[in-house]
């Protein structure tokens, strides 16, 4: 399968600090690809220097088999990659609506002469984007009850659909979506996953996340990058990812699972 | 009480009027404004040209103040670059006035692309006191250069002309500056059904969220300074011709700041807010001057008093708005359209 | 060129540099701490400034006791400020809290004028008039004295913030807030403090400046200079607030005595044009790491 997104010997380090050392891994197309990783790994590091927000001291970032250095985020913005927040960034001034149709922005042509007028091709662009995002947005997350509402008022589980919702206005090639059910009950959690296959599916878009919730994570994820200290320990199939040693002592500190299993039970020991 | 109406398009959906009762208030406030230059008196009609032109002006630096989130300490000196213009394009040219208030905004957008060119790399209140620094600069040359500026003493105009006519009287330069004022508030209410409007809101919620999401932060920065100061012009250019003589003392640091006063007052980020803060701002001084009149007979000393009380009310308008009511007089209007639109159901 | 008058020129600049170093500490107190951006800095020195010409002038105090109470009440005004109009606007937007600071100036002309009217006034002097020579160049003495009870106060405050407690605890709310607040830094009483000792400089510099130049509600414009002071320096740095204090006070006298008065601001400004676009955070502030 192609690559749609291919990281070469990523560095970045903010003064001593190396954030992402020398991370290679690939996104293979039409997939959902996963990075995981402890806290502080450099996952939401490695978003921003795919979106171009910080500049890699060394690497390359390939997309569609171009190389991305140089690039500014609203370029690549409209190249198709799009993406969502850890802390949630929606626009807390505008209404559902307005966020959403905020994400075609880099689509849309109108200047300002049109804007002010609202006449002619201005007016026709923003009914055209309406009705798309009306149609296909809005019906397919289910969130047609609350379009006007003003973002700040809805619950943390909407917000992430709204923000999810945004993104897709922006037509996509890659979504990226920073821990897209942090902080979610479990059925906020199996609708996310079900528009995340969807969108893969019925979309062709490529997915590229970041979570921690590892069921989620083993269930619908096709391909996997582990991350730790800023460095990629493995990438591949999750039932892989799953036996490699070294993940497990990344995520538990151990390898071995007796004297795991010890530590977390000592209690068990004596009787 | 008012009822929910369903609507067959997106487009009657999205119209800045979307029931029967809108539309039909609006139409009657038309009219009233149509009408009221007919039936106020001379004192009135001054009053009304002022508070149109400062509905122009708090519009534009609403846009950039609060729709954009860049405060702007200028906005007096583009108001000056306005009418500066226009002052001295009617005593050089004889050009009719919708030209030259045109150029007189296109003027002021040009500077006030200048002034927010620092936003490549500076933002929040270093942005601030760019505009600042602007402000000092264009009171420099408004005060320095003699042959087009006419120095401390200034430029005196010719009313302003169109096919002929000229408007002398505050009741002709009504019938431009309304009519005018009504349709800069709508285009602005046009830009922000549209992407240019939601772009401008974004930058002030989230700037670095909304370049990752492909919003070219420079270019909308600047835009809203041009379009901001477009408004400021061509207020400033209405001021020119409504006073017929502009000086450096006309736009003082102090009007930058009666209008960012009257953006806070209004309701930062909200159209309507700006067009209340104007008139309520406009009119303050105004009914202290009426107070202190009345008050004079009894205390002799009252009208020393005036300008003092006036810096104090201001200052206090604004620390007590943010404080109390950051969302302004919009907020409270809007507080008393919802109990009547429930009214008599609610108590 | 006349080399004798540029240096009288460059030292008076230089002196009154110095008052520009004092209250740019000033400013830079308050905004190290807590974050605001203070408009009315310049308004607070005239406040002060007034307050010593009703206690010397009106009430007719020996000028050595009205200047310490004129201080501490340019002080007091600061800490009431940050108590009844900063602090309810804790966790605002900065732009929204600097508006508030641009009101309280507002207010502070308004009621200054409402008590000791618009007309321009001199304070009493105080300071010896013996004049001042160093080497040939003549200093005149009010700004040769004012020079050095300013920096004084300002050898004071830097030894103080260096070493005392209340220093230790200002310097770790600057760097962090929340730590300051969970190592048991009781972080309201330092954002008070940082407005009395921050409107204490600007106080002192706010009568030795008025006692050389006069004093009507229009002085607080010298906060215009003030805020050059610290964009030039770097909002948070001391060490930036002193040098640029120094250089922007020189250069303002020079541009003065050279080109003319109404080329003072303008050259000034100057320099924060060029700082802003070069050096947007100042020749010695911090520039922060942004997130997303």
């Amino acid at each position: 399968m192609s690559s749609i997104l291919e990281i070469n010997n990523l560095s970045l380090s903010f003064g001593g600090v190396k954030a992402l050392q020398d991370v290679s891994f690939r996104v293979p197309e039409n997939t959902v690809t996963t990075v995981i990783g402890p806290n502080g790994a450099g996952k939401t590091s490695l978003f921003n220097c795919i979106s171009g927000f910080y500049k890699p001291q060394q690497g390359t970032i390939r997309y569609q088999g171009e190389v991305l250095a140089g690039v500014k985020p609203p370029v690549r913005a409209a190249m198709g990659l799009a993406r969502t927040f850890q802390n949630i960034a929606l626009f807390r001034g505008m209404t559902v609506l307005d966020n959403i149709k905020l994400g075609a922005h880099v689509h849309m042509k109108s200047g300002l002469l049109g804007s002010l007028a609202y006449f002619g091709a201005a007016r026709r662009e923003e009914m055209a984007v309406r009705s798309h995002v009306e149609q296909h947005i809005i019906d397919f997350l289910e969130i047609d009850h609350i379009r006007r509402q003003p973002v700040a008022s809805l619950s943390y589980g909407l917000q992430k659909r709204v923000e999810l919702a945004r993104a897709l206005a922006m037509r996509p090639k890659v979504l990226m979506l920073d821990e897209p059910v942090a902080g979610m009950n479990r059925e906020e959690k199996e609708d996310m996953a079900r528009f995340i296959l969807d969108i893969r599916e019925e979309w062709g878009v490529t997915v590229l996340m970041v979570e921690h919730d590892m069921g989620m994570v083993m269930d619908i994820s096709d391909h996997i990058a582990v991350l730790n200290f800023g460095q990629v320990i493995t990438e591949g199939l999750p039932e892989e990812v799953q036996k490699n040693p070294q993940v497990i002592e990344a995520y538990l500190g151990t390898s071995d699972m007796d004297s795991l299993r010890k530590k977390l039970n000592p209690e068990q020991e004596v009787a | 009480m008012r009822i929910g109406d369903a609507k067959q398009s997106y487009e009657a959906d999205e119209a800045i009027l979307t029931s029967s009762t809108q539309k039909i208030w609006f139409a009657l406030f038309l009219f009233a404004l149509l009408l009221f230059p007919f039936v106020a008196d001379a004192y009135l009609l001054y009053l009304g040209c002022l508070v149109g032109i400062a509905v122009i002006s708090t519009t534009g630096l609403n846009i950039l103040t609060g729709f954009t989130g860049l405060i702007s300490l200028g906005q007096a000196g583009f108001m000056g670059v306005g009418g500066y213009t226009v002052a001295w394009l009617s005593a050089n040219t004889g050009l009719p006035f919708p030209v030259t208030l045109l150029l007189a905004g296109l003027l002021a957008a040009a500077v006030g692309i200048l002034v927010g060119l620092p936003s490549l790399r500076v933002k929040g209140l270093y942005l601030a006191i760019a505009t600042l620094a602007a402000s000092v600069f264009l009171h420099f040359i408004f005060a320095e250069w003699e042959s087009v500026t006419g120095g401390m003493g200034g430029l005196s105009l010719e009313p302003a002309h169109l096919f002929g006519l000229t408007f002398q009287s505050d009741f002709g330069m009504y019938f431009i500056i309304v009519p005018l004022a009504v349709l800069m508030v709508l285009a602005a209410k046009n830009v922000f059904r549209t992407r240019i409007g939601r772009a401008f809101i974004a930058i002030r919620d989230r700037d670095i969220s909304a370049e990752i999401l492909g919003i070219n932060l420079l270019h909308y920065k600047l835009m809203s300074f041009a379009l901001s100061s477009f408004y400021a012009g061509v207020a400033g250019g209405l001021f020119a011709y409504f006073f017929r003589v502009v000086t450096p003392e006309s736009f003082p640091l102090s009007m930058s700041i009666f209008y960012l006063a009257a953006v806070i007052v209004g309701g930062m980020g909200n159209l309507l807010g700006g067009i209340l803060g104007a008139a309520f701002m406009t009119l303050i001084p105004e009914a202290l001057k009426l107070l202190t009149a009345a008050l004079t007979p009894f205390y002799p000393n009252a009208p020393i008093f005036m300008s003092p009380m006036l810096e104090i009310i201001f200052g206090a308008l604004i620390v007590g708005f943010l404080i109390f009511e950051p969302h302004g007089l919009a907020e409270i209007w809007h507080r008393i359209r919802r109990f009547f639109s429930l009214w008599p159901f609610k108590n | 060129m006349d080399w004798l008058f540029f240096g009288e020129i460059s030292l008076a600049g230089l002196a009154m540099g110095g008052l520009y170093a004092l209250i740019g500490l000033g400013f830079v107190i308050i905004y190290k701490a807590t974050r605001v951006i203070n408009f009315a800095i310049g308004e607070i020195m005239m406040f002060a400034a007034y307050l010593f010409l009703a206690f010397a002038g009106g009430m007719e105090m020996s000028p050595w006791v009205a200047l310490p109470l004129a201080v501490l009440g340019g002080s007091l005004l600061g800490g009431v400020i940050e108590k009844i109009m900063i602090r309810p606007m804790l966790g605002e937007s900065s732009i929204s809290v600097v508006m508030v600071t641009i009101g309280i100036a507002s207010i502070l002309v308004g009621v200054v004028e409402m008590i000791w009217g618009a007309d321009p006034q001199l304070l009493p002097s105080f300071l010896p008039r013996k004049p001042v020579f160093i080497g040939e160049m003549y200093l005149a003495p009010k700004i040769a004295y004012g020079f050095l009870i300013g920096a004084a106060l300002l050898i004071v405050y830097l030894l103080y913030f260096r070493f005392s407690r209340g220093g230790v605890a200002l310097r770790a709310t600057a760097s962090d807030q929340a730590a300051a607040y969970s190592m048991g830094i009781n972080v309201r009483r330092v954002f008070n403090l940082a407005w009395v000792f921050g409107s204490l400089a600007a106080s002192l510099a706010g009568v030795l400046v008025a006692a050389t130049g006069g004093l009507s509600p229009q002085f607080g414009a010298i906060g215009l200079s003030v805020l050059v002071v610290v964009i030039v320096g770097g909002l948070d740095s001391i060490v930036g607030a002193l040098i640029a204090g120094v250089f922007i006070g020189w250069l303002e006298t020079v541009a003065g005595a050279y080109l003319g008065g109404e080329y003072r601001m303008p050259a000034t400004f100057a320099v924060l044009a060029v700082i802003l676009v070069f050096r947007p955070y100042g020749l010695f502030g911090t520039h922060e790491i942004e997130r997303v």
